[in-house]
């Protein structure tokens, strides 16, 4: 390496193409992909999914598979062409050189062998280190990512840990070798957003303090902000816009860029008002993407003849930092003009009260042990829950995993009983009714839209044929054409051609069967709806206009949403009030605004803070909440916050710990489960701030 | 008349074979040009592994179906001095408007080999695919409820089919399927057991579909109920009052332990492809809509299991051609002198050391089969998994 | 740990005595009664002479009361017959009932007396045992190594060419049950007429007529009679636990851990060792347990062709000549190694797999 210079890049890929080979054809997933990382610099990758870009993360380490293969274009690592180089060579850079974080921590750490002989083999096999030697900087390795107890950690197996525990290993085994290149494949996105939070800064803090270069893979936007330095906008295999970050979010040059920044929610975005912009169209397979520009298609700016005759290059961008487009017409666009088509919609009113929960609880009784046999242990998936939901009105349900949101799905729909207090749905007590008992009236008019949408539909059943199911059981019509022709009038509500009746799920894209699984809910003309996350496994661009979809037929039918999410900006665009949970229970309730500004609960404010905003005008204050959500198997005595909560100085007398803290109500029937007094809970900070334009 | 050279054996026998050489050309022809539009067999095509296992099986379909034409003698008929003689022996006097020469020689009682063995592939064929489909209904109709329900029904259930599990095999048929447990009736009341389950699969399946529709349903349960019962009376009791439906008591021992021994294997696969499949949101969907839990097993879940079932299917069918081949080999509940693989094998091996060809023309048959359907499997596995 | 195999203990236990329970009423079928009433006493015994025996030699009563004399938990049975004498389960007919055991089944080591063999069933099934032991040994030192190299080798590249024929080899080898590898294996090496022996006799490159012989013996435990017999139980097997490892192997070359090993710079051979085999071989040591009742009958099969007098031939000849002692002695045993190996298969598994075991 000694014929490296510092000042030169670190990474230089050029015009870098990668296709698949499959049977039939060749499948370009990467076409003529360049882009330079210099020493210290965090470079993000972002795109939706199929867009490329852990395909080039895989090129750089040269790990396609079998099908996979490098087309053209060189990928320069300090000065060396990685394409070429022999499997002898490409071993020692891997691990020691480059080293790779990847998405799921658990299945990336090998299951049999302790985490310390992991750790350590990295340095035996590239520097010969002993194995003491090997396993003492192990163990300083570990300390240094911040995990308590190192010696402990060390000797144990990767499933006795938690995932934040586990990606936090996976991080350090990268950093064995003190590589000069990281790479980093989504590696938060199977985390919760307060455990996320913490890797996040791990992450950049490690990176100044090594000054190792980074290549930061993620769909998240807010997230690439945080964390790098420079941004790669990728579309369907190709790069469309590179620059620094502040350039590209603040002065976009490529109009997928600025589509993509219309149909996330800001802060400042509104339901009613300022509705999200969705993209158009769908995004193109590979073997089929147009000709010319691949984003021409579905872009506002597209001119026939023009931008559909030849391969688009990248265009430089003068006086900035290394900012290019792959737009035609970027100098003739005006980037400052606002959006033509917003559709600004009416606030729909809300009516009277057609769902009252009070003091449910569900607890389950569960064995412990593998074995079985073990004492029988309670799970309290839900204490004391109690709200009000009214007509047209959404609900947000906030929380992380093990918040018990699944369960108060499930005994809201009836797949589970409560095991004390009430549910009322239209003067109706359906608390220890289970849904075979109820009339088909009641399980119509309270449905369920699904999270996955490659597991919402049953794959073999026709799309017509699920809904027009839906309709049979809820007793729709007299006939087989009536059900026939209301499950076609069910598909123009939700946007899809009628042809799609006849199509398998499979055919389908993860929004199209989302569509279908929220007609199939609206089937029975429901007046409660429950969403579990409909929209997080889908890309950004979809999730708008799933979102808007949603909220339109809410409109029309004065649905009652129950709109169950992790992800606060969402929850802040379309719900009129918000619950927020915690291990069970009801921390904060309150209308959007009230919960969104001071004073917080503890865990909402953190939860606030955790989440990136892809604003730079959003200034944050950092709040990283200390360890893991404790399991909901061996809740903490007291309060169920209180292992991680930076106020609880505040509180005297160790209350915290000993009692549940009772609900507050402050004005405007704003609700807080803490027991911090009014004052320190009034003299609290907003955690988000918009800078002045 | 002069012994046969092996060139003409191989000729002749592959004259004799011609039916079976026109249907499986008219088969892979057909297939591969429509091949697109066949779903999961058409794609078997794009497999090299699944089509040769596919020629295989549909090679011994076909020749069960023209074993009529094939043969060159009555399997059962002894012709003096052929016994134990070579491949290719002429026949000692002619007999008029028969074959010359017996193909693959005579067996310990002079009777034609080479017709055995083809009839062979009638008797095992007519069984093994019959009594895995009945494995599979009960399998079925026990495993989706066990899996979907869990608690006691499926600790019961499963602790039952480890009973049955734990059974070496050979044992089980020793105790199984002997000339004394015929005149106890304990097979008879198994089939009564047995057979029952296909009609409660269908009735189910029918019923929790239709249940919405009350003429459609009364219709089809009808049809099931009519038709299942005449056959299950006449198949299990032996008291089919029109006589259409009616099984040879030793068949009827053979079959039901071959099932017996099959089920609780498939009940394990079909439990543990349930218990994956019941946590997908789509189960959860219907549940929500207020289906009943037979619909959702039977039409939500059960369609989307199709895949390793089929696969298992085809290996079952060899495993229980193998388990037929096992109790011929020890001459339980097959007439003497049957000419089904593993009863051949069984009369050849006494002279095995001397007169091999006897006892290998069926092994070779037998294994041939297998092997094919453990190839079409593969090949099924493998296209299965491309989507 | 404790209470886990604690339960599978006390599961086993139940297995056991349901099983043998099931062998014992199935054994003791009134047909079975009245032939081994016919060949004990006379052929020509008239129906009634056939119940009076029954009745006199303890064949009688409730099923449940004689099982439970087998096994040794109720009384055996005693009366005198017509011409005076005592008989009973435990002792000879004659004797003084007085200072006989009351109890005498499975139990106390009295396993009853075989009319096939004329003997104790105990020391003779020990024997015969004996006997088979050592014709598994060879098959275990033959198959295992065989089949988990082979199904490494083959999942560790999986597609490649290696990969192709090992797995071809193993599909061919699972659709060859024992009797048919058997036949053609003798026909191949061990017929003077056919295959290879007479070949390389007239070559003058053996001794004798045959290359291996077709049959063996457990006095005479040599490779040339050794061979076959040991080879067409472990073929199947082979074939079988192979493809298990293969698929084992290949799904875990593909896990996440094995790229994150490979992007560490580990090399190919460190990979598959350190990393891909004992995970690998988890699935594969159930696998090879719980072939167990399989060998079983593999063992009956080459016991029979080769007629090697072991276990399985002597299952074969109880049943064949309605031994109904000798037969339940055969059925204990069985059950007994199919239980004990299921047992050592769930605990070994808990034992080999850190993710459960310290969970």
């Amino acid at each position: 390496m000694a014929d490296w210079d510092p000042s030169q890049p670190i990474l230089e890929i050029e015009h870098l193409s990668i296709s698949f080979f499959t049977r039939l054809r060749e499948i370009p997933a990467v076409m003529d992909f360049s882009c330079t990382v210099m020493p210290g610099e965090a470079m993000g990758l972002v795109g939706e999914s199929g867009c490329g870009k852990s395909t080039v993360a895989l090129a750089v380490m040269r790990e396609l598979g079998k099908t996979g293969r490098i087309v053209g274009g060189s990928i320069k690592f300090k000065g060396r062409d990685l394409t070429n180089m022999g499997d002898e060579e490409l071993r020692h850079i891997r691990g020691s050189e480059i080293a790779m974080i990847y998405q799921e921590p658990m299945a990336s750490l090998n299951p049999a062998m302790k985490i310390g002989a992991q750790l350590a083999e990295v340095p035996m096999i590239h520097s010969g280190m002993s194995k003491a030697d090997a396993w003492a900087l192990a163990r300083q390795i570990v300390a240094d990512v911040r995990l308590p107890d190192p010696d402990r950690i060390i000797n144990a197996y990767p499933h006795q840990l938690s995932g934040g525990q586990q990606q936090r290993i996976v991080i350090a085994m990268a950093l064995m070798a003190k590589p000069a290149l990281l790479i980093l494949d989504e590696p938060t996105t199977a985390l919760d957003v307060t455990v996320e939070a913490g890797i996040v800064d791990l992450v950049k803090e490690l990176g100044e303090k090594y000054g190792t270069s980074m290549l930061f893979i993620s769909h998240n936007l807010g997230l690439v902000m945080d964390v790098c330095d420079r941004i790669c906008v990728m579309y369907s295999g190709e790069a469309v816009e590179t620059g620094n970050v502040e350039q590209v979010f603040d002065e976009m040059r490529h109009p997928y860029t600025q589509a993509l920044f219309r149909s996330i929610p800001l802060p400042g975005a509104d339901k009613n008002a300022r509705p999200l912009i969705s993209i158009p169209g769908n995004f193109p397979l590979p073997h089929e993407r147009p000709p010319g520009c691949n984003f021409g298609p579905r872009c506002d700016y597209f001119q026939k003849g023009r931008c559909d005759a030849t391969e688009v290059p990248m265009f430089p961008v003068p006086d900035s930092d290394r900012h290019e487009t792959r737009c035609l017409r970027w100098q003739e666009i005006d980037w400052t003009a606002p959006p033509a088509k917003r559709a600004v919609k009416e606030k729909a009113p809300i009516g009277r009260v057609v769902l009252k929960m009070e003091d449910l609880k569900k607890y389950y009784a569960i064995s412990s042990g593998a074995f079985g046999g073990g004492t029988k242990k309670v799970v309290k998936a839900n204490e004391t829950l109690s709200f009000e939901a009214h007509e047209g009105e959404t609900l947000a349900i906030v929380g992380e995993s093990g918040c018990g949101k699944s369960t108060f799905a499930k005994v809201l729909m009836g797949l589970e009983t409560a095991t004390s207090g009430s549910i009322m749905l239209f003067d109706e007590n359906v608390q220890s009714t289970p849904i075979q008992k109820r009339n088909t009236d009641t399980v119509s008019q309270v449905q369920m839209v699904f999270q996955n949408p490659f597991d919402t539909l049953n794959p073999s059943m026709s799309v017509g044929r699920q809904i027009i199911r839906a309709l049979e059981i809820f007793k729709f019509g007299k006939s087989d054409d009536e059900r026939q022709q209301r499950m076609l009038e069910l598909l123009d509500l939700v946007k899809l051609p009628r042809a799609f009746a006849e199509r398998m799920p499979r055919q389908l894209s993860g929004g199209q069967k989302q569509r279908v699984g929220i007609a199939r809910a609206f089937a029975g003309g429901a007046k409660v709806v429950v969403a579990d996350e409909p929209v997080s496994a889908l890309d950004v661009s979809v999730q708008a206009a799933v979102t808007d979809l949603l909220m339109d037929i809410q409109r029309e039918n004065r649905t009652t949403l129950l709109f169950i999410s992790h992800d606060l900006s969402i929850v802040r665009y379309l719900s009129d009030r918000v619950m927020v949970m915690y291990l069970g229970h009801v921390v904060e309730m309150g209308t959007t605004d009230q919960v969104f500004s001071p004073p917080y609960h503890p865990y909402t404010e953190a939860l606030l803070s955790a989440v990136p905003i892809a604003d730079t005008k959003v200034i944050r204050k950092r709040i990283v909440l200390e360890g893991d959500i404790p399991s909901a198997m061996n809740p903490p005595p007291g309060c169920p916050f209180q292992t991680r909560c930076r106020w609880k100085s505040q509180v005297p007398g160790g209350l915290c710990e000993r009692e549940v803290p009772p609900v507050q109500v402050l004005e405007g029937g704003h609700q807080i489960k803490c027991h911090l007094s009014r004052k320190v809970l009034e003299e609290m900070e907003p955690v988000i701030k918009v800078a002045a334009e | 008349m002069d012994t046969l050279a092996y060139s003409a054996i191989f000729g002749r026998i592959l004259i004799q074979f011609l039916p079976v050489w026109v249907a499986l050309a008219a088969t892979f022809a057909l297939s591969i040009s429509f091949k697109r539009r066949l779903g999961l067999y058409g794609k078997l095509f794009d497999s090299p592994v699944g089509m040769i296992g596919f020629g295989i099986v549909m090679f011994w379909v076909f020749t069960a179906l023209f074993a009529d034409q094939i043969i060159t003698f009555d399997p059962y008929s002894q012709f003096s001095g052929m016994k134990n003689k070579p491949l290719g022996t002429p026949l000692a006097g002619e007999i008029e408007g028969a074959y010359s020469h017996f193909l693959l020689g005579g067996d310990h009682l002079a009777r034609d080999v080479f017709s055995r063995m083809v009839m062979g592939a009638r008797s095992v064929l007519s069984i093994a695919p019959a009594a895995t489909l009945f494995a599979f209904m009960v399998g079925i109709t026990l495993g989706v409820p066990a899996g979907y329900f869990g608690g006691r029904l499926d600790t019961t259930l499963s602790f039952v089919s480890n009973l049955v599990l734990a059974f070496p095999v050979i044992l089980l048929f020793y105790l199984l399927v002997t000339p004394e447990i015929r005149l106890t009736g304990i097979p008879v009341v198994m089939a009564a057991v047995l057979f029952l389950f296909p009609i409660i699969f269908l009735t189910v399946l029918f019923n929790a579909r239709f249940f919405t529709d009350p003429k459609k349903r009364n219709l089809y349960v009808g049809v099931v109920l009519v038709v299942g019962l005449w056959a299950y009376s006449g198949l299990a009791f032996n008291m089919d009052p029109l006589g259409v439906w009616s099984m040879d008591p030793n068949l009827l021992n053979v079959f039901v332990s071959v099932v017996f021994v099959n089920s609780p294997t498939v009940f394990r696969i079909v439990r543990g492809i349930v218990m994956d499949l019941k946590a997908r949101d789509y189960v959860a969907a219907g549940q929500t809509r207020g289906e009943g839990p037979w619909y959702i097993m039977l039409w939500e879940i059960l369609p989307n299991a199709r895949g390793p079932l089929i696969v298992d299917f085809c290996l079952r069918i060899g495993y229980t051609t193998i388990l037929l081949g096992t109790l011929g080999f020890f001459g339980l509940g097959v007439a003497p002198d049957s000419p089904d693989w593993g009863s051949t094998i069984d009369d050849g091996r006494k002279t095995l050391t001397l007169f091999p060809h006897s006892a290998l023309a069926p092994a070779l048959a037998l294994m041939s089969l297998v092997l094919g359907l453990n190839l079409l499997a593969d090949g099924l596995r493998e296209e299965s998994l491309k989507d | 740990m404790l209470i886990f195999v604690a339960r599978r203990v006390g599961l086993m236990i139940l297995t056991a005595f349901v099983l043998t329970f099931v062998v014992f009423y199935l054994t003791n079928l009134p047909p079975n009664l009245e032939k081994l009433a016919r060949s004990e006493g006379s052929v020509r015994m008239s129906d009634e002479s056939v119940a009076a025996w029954i009745e006199q030699n303890g064949h009688g009563g409730s099923v449940l009361g004689r099982y439970g004399q087998w096994l040794g938990i109720v009384p055996g049975w005693s009366n005198v017959d017509e011409k005076g004498v005592a008989r009973g389960r435990c002792f000879e007919a004659g004797s003084d009932p007085a200072i006989a055991p009351r109890f005498c089944g499975i139990l106390q080591g009295d396993w009853g007396f075989s009319t096939f063999a004329k003997t104790e069933v105990l020391p003779y099934l020990g024997g015969m045992l004996a006997s088979t032991g050592w014709l598994m040994l060879w098959v275990m030192i033959v198959m295992i190594p065989t089949s988990l190299v082979i199904g490494v080798v083959a999942g560790m590249r999986e597609g490649t060419r290696t990969d192709r024929v090992l797995s071809t080899f193993s599909i061919a080898t699972t659709a060859t049950p024992e009797y048919v590898s058997g036949v053609i294996l003798v026909a191949l090496l061990a017929s003077p007429v056919t295959g290879l022996s007479p070949l390389l006799a007239e070559w003058g490159w053996i001794d004798g007529k045959t290359l291996f012989q077709g049959a063996s013996s457990p006095d005479n435990i040599t490779f040339w009679s050794f061979t076959l017999p040991v080879l067409t139980i472990a073929l199947y097997g082979i074939g079988y636990i192979a493809r298990m490892t293969r698929a084992s192997m290949t799904e875990v070359m593909t896990a996440q851990y094995i790229r994150t090993a490979r992007l560490k710079g580990v090399s190919f051979r460190q990979v598959v060792m350190r990393h891909a085999l004992r995970n690998a071989l988890i699935a594969p040591f159930t696998v090879i347990m719980l072939q167990f009742p399989w060998l079983l009958n593999g063992v009956v099969i080459v016991e029979t062709l080769f007629n090697y007098k072991g276990f399985g031939w002597t299952l074969v000849q109880a049943a064949g000549n309605n031994d109904i002692n000798l037969l339940l002695g055969c059925s204990v045993v069985a059950v007994f190694v199919v239980l004990v190996t299921q047992l050592i298969s769930d605990i070994g598994y808990v034992f080999l797999n850190p993710r459960i075991r310290l969970s």
